[in-house]
């Protein structure tokens, strides 16, 4: 038995060489990713993951987790597993959308039409 | 809290010029644009490529991190029950706390690259991954819970606040949260040392002993020295270690050796000057404690072994029979 300087550690009679078996896939459960909301009116954003048996206990874990310094008003958890994600390697789909002004409210530029306009109606 | 990930002493350096290069079998064309990218300071992320050595260091280095908050949690807990007096108790519960949710965070950045969380406990338990050397001594004192919360706490400052300006997102991701939680950390050692500092004769002289006993293990806490080798400067260049063993250590005798000397108290090197020949840390002494020979090893794997097996009834309990694994996300 270990006589250990941590009293609570000589009470509970550990052996030194205590025997164990090796821990089996998800033995620490599923993983969640976590998304806090600071405060209200803000976007949830993603802050990182917990392992968990079930979305009540991942909600407990995310709040000790995440939301143990300053301030959060709400969580949200989802299962990893049911995340679809796109790929960093196909991220040339992105690729087109600086190119469309056209949607974009700088891709129109009305006061050189305009000035253009008034130079001629000047010149006559 | 933590050290630094030193390259397993035991480990022969794959730089030593003999035996395949660590790049060796990489694609060219990869690995230009993978170093291209951390050149240009962006991050990489999980799903991104990466060179084999790559993965392998940042799971080694990542992983030990979160060994180390685990087993860190043990000497400090030691005084929860004993701290005194209730808003000391509370603090270094919360402190606690911390650490234990330090190391959530850094298994699961590890757990990114691809080494599920029972693999890395099940190499905790028997022995095969280390944790950082300090944890291996005993806490003997109170003074000694405090020179750990402010010393060890303020060394652990200095490697993460570089490690976060490193390239693997997840694991950046992780050490901002937890330099802000640190923080607190080493304002609540410092303030416990200064009060003990100041007081009583008695309480000086426990402080002094203390931090005696623990300067030689805070003087081997950044590892030993790695400038020498290529093997660095490769891990150095992917921005997976960001300063070498030597500059961490200096960074922290810079600051901290003049706060211990405005205390009155004295560090136990009698050597120590600045920039001149000191004395070197005893690395054989290193070597023999971070091989198992330390006064605590032994205790610290039984009493984590204990807590997995008395735990286990539970976790199984609330095994969910159509859970599947899935690597996380970032």
């Amino acid at each position: 038995m270990i006589q250990s300087l941590d009293p609570r550690v000589t009470r509970a009679q550990i052996e030194l060489n205590n025997p164990i078996d090796p821990l089996t896939e998800l033995d620490q459960w599923e993983t969640y990713e976590v998304f806090h909301q600071k405060k209200r009116g803000d976007q949830h954003i993603h802050v990182g993951i917990v392992h968990a048996a079930n979305p009540e206990m991942a909600l407990l874990f995310a709040k000790e987790q995440y939301a143990r310094r300053g301030v959060s008003v709400n969580i949200w958890v989802v299962k990893t597993a049911q995340v679809y994600s796109s790929d960093y390697a196909d991220s040339d789909i992105f690729e087109t959308v600086p190119e469309k002004v056209y949607r974009e409210a700088g891709g129109y530029k009305v006061m050189e039409k305009i000035n253009k306009y008034k130079k001629a109606q000047a010149v006559k | 809290m933590y050290g630094n990930a030193y390259i397993d002493p035991n480990e022969n350096p794959v730089s030593s010029g003999k035996g395949p290069s660590i790049l060796e079998g990489e694609d060219p064309v990869l690995l230009a644009e993978f170093e291209a990218r951390i050149q240009r300071g962006e991050k990489i992320e999980p799903k991104d490529w990466m060179p084999r050595e790559y993965r392998k260091q940042l799971i080694r280095m990542i992983e030990q991190h979160a060994h180390s908050e685990i087993i860190g949690a043990l000497p400090e807990g030691t005084w929860i029950t004993r701290a005194p007096g209730f808003k000391r108790k509370l603090a270094l519960m919360a402190k606690v706390q911390d650490e234990v949710g330090h190391a959530q965070l850094l298994y699961s950045a590890a757990e990114t690259l691809g080494k599920s969380r029972e693999d890395m406990i099940n190499d905790l338990i028997t022995g095969k991954s280390k944790y950082s050397n300090v944890f291996n001594y005993p806490a003997y004192t109170w003074a000694d819970a405090c020179i750990i919360a402010w010393l060890i706490d303020a060394g652990a400052i200095i490697n993460q606040v570089a490690n976060a300006k490193g390239s693997y997102g997840p694991y950046c991701r992780a050490l901002d949260r937890i330099c802000t939680e640190e923080s607190f950390h080493l304002k609540y050692g410092h303030d416990n040392v200064v009060t003990l500092a100041t007081g009583t004769p008695v309480q000086r002289k426990m402080v002094q002993e203390a931090l005696n006993r623990w300067w030689p293990p805070i003087m081997h806490f950044f590892g030993p020295s790695d400038k020498i080798s290529s093997h660095t400067e490769i891990l150095m260049r992917w921005k997976v270690k960001m300063a070498s063993n030597d500059d961490m250590r200096q960074q922290f005798l810079n600051m901290y050796v003049p706060k211990i000397w405005d205390l009155g108290l004295t560090v136990p090197d009698t050597n120590l000057r600045k920039n001149e020949e000191t004395t070197d840390p005893d690395w054989d002494e290193f070597k023999r404690v971070i091989n198992g020979g330390g006064p605590c090893n032994a205790e610290r794997l039984a009493v984590r072994r204990d807590a997995e097996e008395r735990g286990r009834w539970v976790r199984n309990a609330l095994k969910a029979g159509s859970a599947k694994y899935v690597v996380p996300l970032a």
